[in-house]
Order: C-alpha cells, then sequence, then structure tokens
C-alpha cells in the first residue's frame, strides 16, 4: 500500500512505516530509550529526505514515549522530582546544542561530526553497559550475593543544594542531574536523538538510580526534548511531516505498549544486555560507513555549501 | 506607431515561413497528488502539420522533452582523510530540474547539432544550468556527471532515445512515466522537429502538478501556519500516545 507523504513529497508504503514503528516503539518501552538513534537511520533508508526524517521522527518519538510513560505512571516508576530537575538541565542544553549545531553547519562538516559523534558515545557507552552486566549475570548465576556498592564517589556527596529524591530512593545534590539533563539536551539537538541511550546509563552509573524507576523517568525527560526540538524543526524548517508521523506513531504507540510488558518478563540486567548489544551493533554499522570507501563518492544536497 | 511598424517588420524577417510545424497534445491537463499517489503515466501524441509535400533531404525526427520544476542542488564529494570517509568539495549547482525525461525517434548525437542542443537547452547535461561551479572546485564536469548519474539511477532522469515512431513522416506519439516522488510545480512539456540536426520547429507547453485534498491541506499549513501545525502535530502524537496506552489497559481489564 503506497502512501504519498505530503512534506516528504516521496511515496512509499505504509506497511513499511507502520512496521519500523512498531519494532522502535518496542524497544523504547522495553528499554526506555527514545529509539531516534535506530529509526533514523530507518527512514533514511526507507528514502525519506534526511531533514524531514530527523524532524519527524522526533515527534514520532514524543508520541512512543508518552505511551511508554503511561504505562510506568501506573507502576508508579517515574521520579517526577528528578525528571523535573533533568527537564530543567535538559531545555538550557538543548538551546545550547541548537548553537553549537548551527556552528557546525557553517562549517559544513556537520553531517560527519554527528557521525561521529554517534559512532564514541555509542561506542563508550555499550562497551560500558555490556561488560558491566554480563559482570551481574555471572555473579547472580555463581550465586555469589556481591554487597551492594556505593556507586556514587565522594565528591557526588560533597556537593552543595541536596535534594531528597523519595522514588528513586536518593539524598544527593541537584547538580549532578542538571548536568547530566545539560549535557543529554545538548547531545540530542546535535545529534537529533531524544538521548535516552545516553540518559539510561548516566541515570544508572553517575547518579545512581535503582534501574526501575530510570526508564519511566527517562521517557519523561525525552518528551520534554523531543517535544521542544519538533517545534523547532516545524516552525524553522517546516520539515515536519505529519502523515509520516502518523503512520511511524500508530506502530509505535502500540510497539511501547508490547515493549513495556516485554519489559517486566525480563530481569534488569538482561535488559540492560540487550541494549548493549543493540547500541553497540548500531555504533559498529556507522563505523564501517566511515571506514569503507562508499560505492558513490558523490552526494546530493539541497542546502548550500558554504 | 513608426515603433510598432518596425517591430512587426523585425519579427516577419526574424520569422522565416516555416515549412514544417509541430501540433501536439497531453492525454490530460494536470496530475493530482492525492494521498495514494503512485506515479501517473502521461501520453503524448502530436503530428507535423505542412502546406507543402513532405520535403527531400535529410529524414524528419522528433524530440519530446519533459521536465519538472529546477531547484538549486549542492553536490559533495568524499575523500579519504585521516582514515575516514569525509566530504571534503562540493559544487553548488545553480537550478537542476527535479525532473527531466527525453524521448527521440533516434540516438540524440545523429538528430541533433551541439550548436542547436546549446540554443534549445534540450540534452540532460543542457538542462542543467551552472554558472561559477567551476569556480568552486577543479573538475565540475565530474560533479556535473555525478548529478546526472544519480539522478538516472533514482529514475528522476530518463533519455529513452528511439522509442517515438514517427508514421508517414506526419504522426507521433509516446508515453511517459511520472515516479510517485514527484516535485510539485509546473512539468513542461517541449517538443522540437529536425532535419540534419537542425531544430525547424518546436513547441511549448506546461502540465501542472499539484497537490490535492489532504496533501494540499497538510502541506499549507505546515507553510502558513508553523506554529500552529507544530502543536498540532505534538498534540496528535501526545493524543495517540495516551490513547494506545489506555486502549491497552482496557482489552487487558
Amino acid at each position: 500500500m503506497q502512501i504519498y507523504l505530503p512534506i516528504a513529497e516521496v511515496s512509499v508504503n505504509a506497511l513499511l512505516l507502520l512496521g519500523s514503528g512498531g519494532l522502535v516503539g518496542i524497544l523504547s518501552g522495553m528499554f526506555g530509550v527514545g529509539g531516534g538513534f535506530l529509526l533514523t537511520p530507518l527512514l533514511f533508508f526507507i528514502g525519506i529526505p534526511p531533514a524531514v526524517a530527523v524532524a519527524t521522527q522526533a515527534n514520532q518519538i514524543v508520541a512512543s514515549s508518552v505511551s511508554g510513560v503511561m504505562a510506568h505512571l501506573r507502576r508508579r516508576t517515574v521520579d517526577f522530582r528528578m525528571g523535573w530537575v533533568l527537564m530543567a538541565g535538559g531545555v538550557v542544553g538543548a538551546a545550547i546544542g541548537v548553537m553549537i549545531f548551527n556552528f557546525l553547519k557553517s562549517l559544513g562538516q556537520v553531517e560527519l561530526f554527528v557521525s561521529l559523534c554517534y559512532v564514541v558515545f555509542l561506542g563508550i557507552i555499550g562497551l560500558l553497559m555490556f561488560f558491566e552486566s554480563l559482570r551481574a549475570i555471572r555473579s547472580s548465576r555463581s550465586g555469589v550475593t556481591r554487597p551492594p556498592t556505593r556507586r556514587h564517589r565522594g565528591w557526588i556527596h560533597a556537593l552543595p543544594f541536596k535534594m531528597k529524591f523519595r522514588t528513586s530512593g536518593l539524598y544527593i545534590s541537584v547538580i549532578p542531574p542538571l548536568l547530566v539533563g545539560a549535557a543529554v539536551g545538548i547531545l540530542s539537538a546535535v545529534m537529533g536523538v531524544g538521548g535516552g541511550f545516553i540518559m539510561v546509563p548516566a541515570m544508572i552509573y553517575l547518579l545512581g538510580m535503582p534501574t526501575k524507576v530510570v526508564v519511566g523517568t527517562s521517557l519523561l525527560q525525552i518528551i520534554a526534548v523531543t517535544a521542544f526540538t519538533t517545534m523547532l524543526h516545524a516552525i524553522t524548517n517546516y520539515t515536519v511531516d505529519m502523515a509520516l508521523a502518523v503512520l511511524l506513531l500508530i506502530g509505535g504507540v502500540v510497539g511501547a505498549q508490547v515493549g513495556t510488558r516485554i519489559g517486566v518478563y525480563l530481569k534488569a540486567e538482561q535488559l540492560r544486555i540487550l541494549l548493549a548489544i543493540m547500541v553497540l551493533a548500531v555504533c559498529g554499522k556507522l563505523a564501517l560507513d566511515l571506514l569503507i570507501e562508499p560505492a558513490e563518492l558523490y552526494s546530493l544536497g539541497t542546502e548550500a555549501s558554504k | 506607431m513608426r515603433w510598432g511598424a518596425l517591430i512587426m517588420l523585425l519579427l516577419s524577417l526574424a520569422l522565416p515561413a516555416r515549412a514544417e510545424q509541430v501540433v501536439a497534445g497531453l492525454s490530460q491537463a494536470r496530475v493530482q497528488i492525492t494521498a495514494n499517489f503512485a506515479g501517473s503515466e502521461i501520453l503524448i501524441f502530436g503530428a507535423v502539420k505542412r502546406e507543402a509535400p513532405v520535403p527531400e533531404g535529410a529524414p524528419l525526427h522528433v524530440i519530446v522533452t519533459v521536465a519538472g520544476p529546477s531547484k538549486p542542488v549542492t553536490v559533495r564529494r568524499k575523500e579519504r582523510r585521516f582514515g575516514i570517509w569525509v566530504n571534503t568539495e562540493a559544487a553548488d549547482i545553480a537550478a537542476a530540474p527535479t525532473f527531466y525525461s527525453i524521448a527521440s525517434t533516434g540516438p540524440l548525437a545523429d538528430i541533433l547539432l551541439p550548436e542547436e542542443d546549446s540554443i534549445h537547452s534540450i540534452s540532460v547535461p543542457r538542462s542543467i544550468r551552472r554558472p561559477g561551479v567551476f569556480r568552486q572546485v577543479g573538475d565540475a564536469p565530474a560533479f556535473v556527471d555525478a548529478l546526472i548519474r544519480i539522478r538516472e539511477g533514482e529514475g528522476q532522469y530518463k533519455l529513452r532515445e528511439g522509442v517515438i515512431d514517427l508514421t508517414e513522416d506526419t504522426l507521433f506519439r509516446t508515453a511517459v512515466r511520472l515516479p510517485a516522488n514527484l516535485t510539485e510545480g509546473d512539468y513542461e512539456v517541449r517538443f522540437f522537429l529536425t532535419r540534419g540536426g537542425e531544430v525547424i520547429d518546436d513547441y511549448h507547453t506546461a502540465i501542472p502538478v499539484r497537490k490535492v485534498g489532504l496533501e494540499r491541506w497538510i502541506y499549507n499549513l505546515a507553510h502558513d501556519l508553523p506554529l500552529v501545525y507544530g502543536l498540532l502535530s505534538l498534540a496528535v502524537a501526545i493524543g495517540a500516545g495516551w490513547g494506545a496506552s489506555a486502549a491497552f489497559r482496557f482489552f487487558q481489564a
């Protein structure tokens, strides 16, 4: 079933879009990642122009994240207080990120920078998570219960402006979450993604939040950042394709519901190792694209090169 | 009055009596892009009108071109730097047609002189306007070739030589398939009659390609009221997310 997209100005198979949205939705519900780092390359592959793909996937991620967060709200696994702090940092970060993005655009190397960002961040986070969860699985199999290690180092506790995050069971300074939020905001504006794949590990390893709270809370932050991005793209570039978004989000919201239910049956470390493998796979693909000589050395763009 | 008469005189001098004229038509007056638009085929037909018997000499040939609206394009080239492939050089092409199809009765090299091609901009490379591109990059032709190669690969540029049948040196017809991913605008259809490589007559017409219905409404809203459009997109997203969540809970209960 072919459908002509009014803003993208291409004709694509509607079922393919529903399927892509569904696949990314399942991942979103399971891991609490927006899925932008998967959906954006997927849309390029289908033949959607990059500018429209980046803008529209932001809108679709709002939908799947709302759907995902509802399920977490009912299970009371959303730390609202932490969410607001992260969001405050995120909006500031996103504004800085847009400035960085425009500066790189003026240099004409934004694509390369985005690819390198993906490879570096996905690589580091993927490897860290992979080995950490592997260790967790091994120790739980061998039956040796290690004493729970206090993750946060001394300096995090020494910081001022402490706040009680009851849902997460934390009493820490607001400065680290603000910085995490801002860093994710910058990256998500530059890389055109929600930032969940950076946020989730940062919350677990840097802030020491319990895994079950992390997913719902990161979805809250993703909603704020992607909603902001959608508006920015709609107003400045007119590149949000509502027809494309609706098809993706129908698949996405259903997928997110399925994903949260799958997530319940998996152990936290199993979830993390699956996410790590997926992150590493995308990282490897992008790294190969940079290293292997492309079949077509030339590419077409609509924006001016200067 | 005197000026008018002079212009009339000059015009009549500039226009020699044409022995053969092309008369042509299209199977449809417009192309409408709807939500389930999957491309369109336009039938193009025509005839050669003449007052005198068919002239002796070089055979008569017909060239038909269909061109979509022209847009600026940036062509970038990748090179290996520090082990990875990065965009290094870029060439700004002032205007290249988003769609270009040529149909003819024979190979363009045989039926069209290069001088005539440069006057009428008929062949694919001639349809691309690129002033100043030689100042940007050393080997500009390679960038233009790349543009043509990529667009040909995507089915946007088509050169179909020898597909038109000219019956009795008078009647001809051909079909042009417009792909599904069309850019909106007026598609210019041109007809050329050539003898011995020289253009002896030409005729232009245009076929408007427009989005209609829901496609039109979404496109206009996005461009005229971007704030409303953005908020509406968000509302749809939030509504769908909430709705799916509620629906799942309802079915499970």
